[in-house]
């Protein structure tokens, strides 16, 4: 379990947890939350549903440590909270909302009414002290309490739990031990100590306590492997709250904690055995969003499986029928949320366990019409929270029109985040990641006739194989799955009794396999729905010996480098052969590594380096036609046995060559020759070229013509010229070795071409236009960036990847780099982490028995240490009837994603013309359709339901993306280069890509700045892409994804120039700068602070480049101001006009 | 009952046409192959039945490209025949594929026409499902067309 978007998600957790109070009336669990973010968070938007019981109000004291029963956050603001607690009753109350609530009341009124009775005990404890320090601690923003949050919410009966997300904040104080046991008491303490019980609700309370306590203790320690996992996190600014050594242990009944100690403790004692099976993945790099997630501290305890199997479970229940006067709702049906920001639970829904989800849900209308209300609530909520990215503070109001010609801020100011699945609170909570998986229509319409009427498309976004913080990794002799669509079991199976669970994705009964019932990490037996499997919906299996007919390979690595004299000249073999020397060790491998060399320019070269050779040995073949290998068997030679030589050879070979008069290039020989070193062990070949390969199989002309390059008309030459790297690519792919492929060239090489040999094979490629070492420092820079993480990152060998969705819904289009070997199943030879699939799907039969759907990856790789191991990730997502429900879900920017891809397809197979023609009609329909739905609307305005409002926007991006612009002078590589990028980026790259992000810098302030390791971070807003917004006073970042400019404005502060990047005035400003000084100013620190807090967020280093206004390297930022006019494309504001004719024609 | 040109025709039709419907034949259990994999899931992993199946898709796919121009030049012939006899009626039904062919023929996506049938283009499930409708259909035309020269066959021959 990962939670990548660092506090959105918590938001989103946190928020989620009232949504299934409903079911969930009064376990009397008192979380403990941190008090302070109950006030400030949820102000207004967390609700509660509840009709919450309270005690009578001690003082502000108690306020801010008001607890509710099941981690529900209350809706109180500090000063609302003082009334909140002057008017609740000793007794089980039906809380009318206070009367300072009245944004919320009338909405939860409404919506309590109907829902269930889930009662929030609020709880206070004079002593406990930590309202004081949080809130000085809330300006930096400290959300870490949300996760914290999270698991309370979603627990069911178990006391201990939260003990144990509890746990997890806590283990990182330096006095672990000691933390721990004291914020157990302390949460107990606010169980029971609370002084003002009225006493006969208070002894059922505690009935509940013990019950739950003693019950659940087994269920705790089924979380150790999260735990586990958990501590490479250091959750950096929320220490504070925690370790407050003021924190009274007090009144505790010695029988319950004692009962609650012991899980706790073992934890603390068990890590070793953690790893028997469940081991912290071995991540590589934590990305900076990761590692900013580390802030909110993402507690991966999910424990929602009473939740999710609400009737099924005679113990559960019977914790849950535990006295308490309230209206029982047990067995109601699970909320599935439909009050948009919070999953109000007016929207009520059968158990996925009976699956009797009716989608025909009373609660379903209600829920929705309460989102008017609730947007003041939660715009309040974000304006309180500033420069916080908000998870869902679009959600509410994803289906408020907005009229898009008189928006004229239509871009947020901070980054768009994925929008999440309208699920009940623990469905959400389990829910995958969305940077592993997105859909572009987060509520999947019923029908295909619905779908068809949105006009939205509809398909997976996946980036299966991502660097993780986190991730249980399981190992296990038997792996459980569907009997019938060998569906790995998920957390969203239901299971209908202790032996039996129903597959979620085709409705199959299949039985729990005994193993499965016994649950290794907690030593229990009888407890399936605790095992990680079923609590988490990314995991890792290590594959017993039945998904293997072959051992394992080794990784094999072949390097085939081009050393022709164009090559040569442009120096990169230096780079390439330092890198390597550089990251020799890290390559990721076992003892079984194995690495090769082959050389070509007229004739191929081949290098033994047998082991016990005194230096390498260079084999000249020249027969080109009919590539033969010199000596089989010492080309690729054991790593580390052969170190030495290699090494040797490293350092020698930039220097060989180097006064070679040798032009051509026999790239096809050579790929020959790799393959068939390769193919008796498969691995990846990487293979660097400069230029047009011009001998032997495989050459190529030039195609290009440089006076079409601007052309509007047709663009040509965007397929390949010969079968012959596919087909290199398809046998490779059969013979499980990946090609990739770094173009270096300054002319054309005919990327379209030679790109076939990386798309079919599941390789990637890279292209450095105009690579020169001396002349071109950036892209030398860059290439030796990306050689560092490629050389080192993880790698999958042998992998097949298979997406299954539930019956009804079909894959037919996949995109990205891979043979697709039977309609559902792909195949890649190599996994890499930066690779990003798509797939577009239908609607086959229709939805109509279900209420959600699911989608499995399972991607069965060859780790570098040969373990065989599948990762699975599930992802859940509601079905809706109706249209508008459709376009509230709607993800923009995977839909954009989507389409990119589709375009790109399109311009391949048809032409350019109709690839930009159908991007445009996507905006068009889908806006006429919402328009005809919504007929109150004006028809004669542009108007868009604001889940929509930036697809304009991001269809002009596109079309003036590299891969679809026209008109402007694009070179055919570059073109062709894009395309590969859309193919084979996974989201969060390839929205950069389209649509760069513009921060002003050179007024950082820490408002609103996050902290990160100790760093503070500024948080710059986001800048339209408009020259309107550039100023010649001001610097501008923009982040286009693999590369950063930095535009310096003319008359530009000039103190900035100094204290950031080091030079007196704007004149003296060299051209070619390309990297910032690390100065010892406020300024420079900042500055500094946010490019590296931007560049860890993704894999590739991205390069930096100052430009000055007056640079010629200014047209390559300009060119990315998509919001502007340019001689060939239209503004923005123009873009609208022309759809909004589009539409009314 | 006269040996008429057209009654040659409607003959040497009838024998190509059993032939196009061997054809069609031939490519519904060839899309069939490619769609569905028989080897068990667990075998799919399986690097070894990797490159079977690999192998087992470019054979299928070779041979799909290898009738491509056979197909298409027995339906022109019969095209080019019944205008000779001025077969207005048999010509007008044909003519509508012999276009469809034509322009499966030259729009080729990529700039090497080899390119019809290519495997990873095919294994995609839309087009794959867009050959197996095209084979099914063609498939009926051509019995059905069968049946018809058959009939006109005879009809030339007695009437005449």
């Amino acid at each position: 379990m990962e939670f990548p978007f660092g506090y959105g998600l918590h938001l989103e957790n946190y928020s989620a947890s009232s949504g299934h109070y409903p079911q969930v009336p009064h376990e009397a669990v008192p979380s403990q939350l941190d008090n302070q973010y109950v006030a400030d968070y949820h102000s207004a938007c967390y609700s509660i549903p509840v009709q919450s019981v309270m005690t009578p109000s001690v003082g502000p004291s108690m306020l801010n440590t008001q607890q509710l029963y099941s981690g529900a956050p209350h809706p109180v603001e500090s000063a609302g909270g003082l009334t909140q607690g002057a008017i609740s009753s000793a007794s089980y109350l039906h809380t009318s909302v206070p009367q300072s609530y009245s944004a919320l009341s009338s909405h939860y009124s409404s919506s309590t009414s109907s829902s269930v009775a889930s009662q929030g005990f609020s709880l206070s404890s004079g002593h406990y002290a930590m309202p004081t320090i949080s809130s000085a601690l809330y300006p930096n923003l400290s959300y870490p309490s949300m996760s914290v949050g999270s698991p309370y919410g979603q627990v069911f009966t178990s006391q201990s739990l939260p003990a144990v997300g509890q746990f997890k904040e806590t283990n990182t104080f330096p006095n672990q031990s000691s933390a721990v046991p004291r914020t157990l008491q302390q949460q107990i303490t606010l169980g029971y100590n609370s002084t003002s019980w009225s006493t006969s609700d208070f002894q059922s309370a505690q009935d509940n306590f013990s019950r739950n306590n003693t019950g659940s203790l087994a269920k705790a320690s089924s979380q150790i492997n999260t735990v586990g996992i958990l501590d490479s996190l250091h959750p950096v600014s929320q220490n504070v709250q925690f370790t407050n050594p003021g924190v009274e242990t007090s009144v505790v009944s010695s029988a319950v904690t004692s009962s609650i100690r012991t899980p706790v403790g073992d934890h603390l004692t068990e890590p070793a055995s953690v790893p028997s099976s469940t081991q912290p993945s071995e991540s590589l790099l934590q990305e900076a969003i990761d590692s900013s997630s580390t802030t909110s501290s993402a507690s991966p305890v999910i424990n929602n499986y009473d939740a999710l199997e609400g009737g099924g479970y005679p113990e559960t229940n019977s914790a849950t029928s535990s006295p308490a006067p309230t209206p029982q709702t047990s067995r109601m049906p699970k909320p599935f949320g439909y009050g948009y920001p919070t999953l109000q639970p007016g929207y009520q829904n059968a158990t996925p366990s009976t699956s009797a989800m009716q989608p025909s849900n009373p609660g379903h209308h209600s829920g929705f019409q309460q989102y008017p209300q609730q947007y003041p609530g939660v715009n309040q909520l974000s304006s309180t929270l500033g420069g916080l990215s908000l998870q869902h503070s679009q959600q509410p109001e994803s289906l408020r029109p907005v009229n898009l010609t008189q928006e004229r801020n239509i871009l947020p100011v901070s980054p768009v985040l994925a929008p999440v699945p309208n699920l009940n609170s623990d469905l959400r909570k389990l829910n995958c990641s969305p940077d592993s998986f997105r859909c572009t229509l987060t509520n999947i319409p019923q029908t295909q006739a619905l779908l068809n009427k949105a006009k939205l498309p509809l398909g997976l976004l996946l980036h299966p194989f991502r660097d993780l913080t986190q991730l249980p990794v399981i190992t296990s002799s038997t792996i459980v799955r569907c009997r019938s669509c060998r569906t790995y079991i998920n957390p969203f199976v239901s299971f209908i009794d202790q032996r039996r669970w129903k597959c979620n994705l085709c409705y199959r009964v299949n039985d729990v396999p005994e193993e499965f019932m016994y649950n290794p990490l907690t030593r229990s037996y009888g407890e399936p729905h605790k095992r990680p499997e079923v609590q988490n919906s990314t995991v890792e299996f290590i594959a017993s010996s039945d998904y293997m007919l072959r051992p394992p390979q080794p990784a094999v690595y072949l390097f085939v480098l081009d050393v022709s004299h164009n090559a040569v000249e442009a120096g990169y073999l230096t780079i390439v052969c330092q890198s390597l020397l550089e990251n020799l060790d890290k390559l990721p491998g076992d003892s079984r590594t194995r690495i090769g060399f082959i050389t070509f320019d007229s004739t191929v070269h081949f290098y033994n380096l047998q082991e016990g050779l005194s230096q390498p040995q260079m084999l000249i073949v020249s027969d080109i036609d009919d590539v033969f290998l010199p000596t089989p068997d010492s080309l690729l030679v054991n790593l580390h046995e052969s170190k030495e030589l290699i090494k040797d050879l490293l350092s020698a070979l930039p220097n060989m060559f180097i006064n070679t008069r040798e032009t051509h290039s026999a790239l096809g020989p050579a790929l020959q020759a790799a393959f068939k070193l390769m193919s008796p062990t498969g691995g990846r070949i990487s293979v660097f070229q400069s230029q047009l390969p011009s001998l032997g199989a495989g050459l190529l002309h030039s195609r290009e013509d440089p006076n079409q390059r601007s052309s509007t008309k047709v663009v040509q030459h965007l397929g390949p010229a010969t079968d012959f790297y596919k087909k290199l690519a398809l046998d490779c792919s059969g013979q499980q070795t990946a090609v990739d492929l770094f173009l270096l060239s300054s002319q054309y090489a005919d990327l379209a071409s030679l790109a076939c040999m990386s798309k079919y094979s599941a390789g990637c490629i890279y292209y450095y236009p105009s690579f020169h070492h001396s002349h071109n420092p950036a892209q030398a820079e860059k290439l030796q960036k990306d050689l560092k993480r490629y050389l080192t990152r993880k790698i999958g060998f042998e992998a097949v990847m298979r997406i299954r969705c539930t019956k009804g819904l079909s894959i037919h289009t996949f995109h990205g780099n891979f043979f697709v070997r039977s309609t559902d199943l792909l195949s890649l030879a190599n996994i890499n982490p930066d690779a990003g699939f798509a797939v577009q799907m239908s609607i086959e039969e229709s939805l109509t028995d279900t209420s959600l759907v699911c989608f499995q990856t399972a991607l069965l790789y060859t780790s570098s240490k040969g373990e065989r191991r599948i990762r699975v990730h599930t992802l859940c997502l509601p079905v809706v009837t109706s249209l508008s429900d459709v376009y509230a879900g709607a993800d923009v920017q995977a839909a954009v994603c989507l389409l990119a891809n589709m375009a790109v397809d399109r311009s391949v197979s048809s032409s350019l013309s109709d690839a930009r023609d159908a991007l445009v009609n996507a905006v068009v329909d889908s806006l006429s359709a919402y328009i005809s739905t919504a007929s109150n609307l004006q028809q004669s305005t542009l108007i868009a339901p604001n889940s929509l409002r930036l697809f304009p926007l991001y269809v002009l991006a596109l079309l003036k993306q590299k891969a679809f612009r026209t008109g402007t002078s694009t070179r055919l590589d570059d073109r062709i280069y894009a395309m590969c990028q859309i193919k084979s980026q996974p989201l969060v790259h390839l929205m950069k890509m389209i649509h760069p992000n513009l921060y002003r810098i050179d007024r950082l302030t820490n408002e609103g700045a996050i902290h990160v390791n100790d760093r503070v971070v500024p948080q710059p807003p986001l800048q339209k892409l408009s020259a309107e917004k550039l100023t010649r006073e001001g610097a501008f970042l923009m982040d286009c994804g693999s590369i950063f400019y930095i535009w310096i404005g003319k008359s530009c502060d000039n103190s900035f120039i100094k204290d950031v990047l080091g030079y007196p005035n704007y004149a003296s400003v060299p051209q070619k700068l390309t990297q910032l000084p690390e100065l010892d100013t406020l300024s420079s620190e900042r500055a500094r602070s946010f490019i590296t807090w931007l560049r860890d967020s993704r894999p590739l280093n991205p390069v930096l480049q100052v430009i000055r206004d007056e640079s010629p390297a200014k047209t390559d930022f300009f060119q990315h101001l998509v919001e502007d006019r340019t001689e060939a494309a239209f503004s923005y504001y123009e873009f609208l006009l022309h759809i909004q004719q589009q539409i009314c024609k | 009952m006269a040996f008429t040109f057209a009654a040659f025709c409607y003959m040497l039709s009838l024998v190509l046409c059993a032939a196009l419907i061997f054809f069609a034949v031939w490519h519904i259990i060839a899309f069939d192959e490619l769609r569905t994999d028989f080897k068990s899931p667990i075998d799919h992993c399986n690097p070894v039945h990797a490159r079977e199946r690999l192998r087992n898709i470019e054979r299928i796919c070779f041979l799909l490209r290898k009738l491509v121009l056979p197909e298409y030049s027995i339906h022109s012939l019969f095209c080019i025949m019944f205008l000779c006899a001025q077969e207005w009626l048999t010509l007008g039904l044909n003519v509508p594929l012999v276009f469809y062919h034509f322009w499966r023929y030259f729009h080729c996506p990529a700039d090497s026409s080899e390119l019809a049938y290519d495997p990873p283009a095919v294994m995609n499930a839309d087009t794959l499902s867009y050959c197996q409708k095209e084979a099914w259909c063609k498939l009926a035309f051509y019995l059905l067309s069968f049946f018809y020269y058959l009939y006109c066959m005879i009809y030339t021959l007695v009437s005449s």
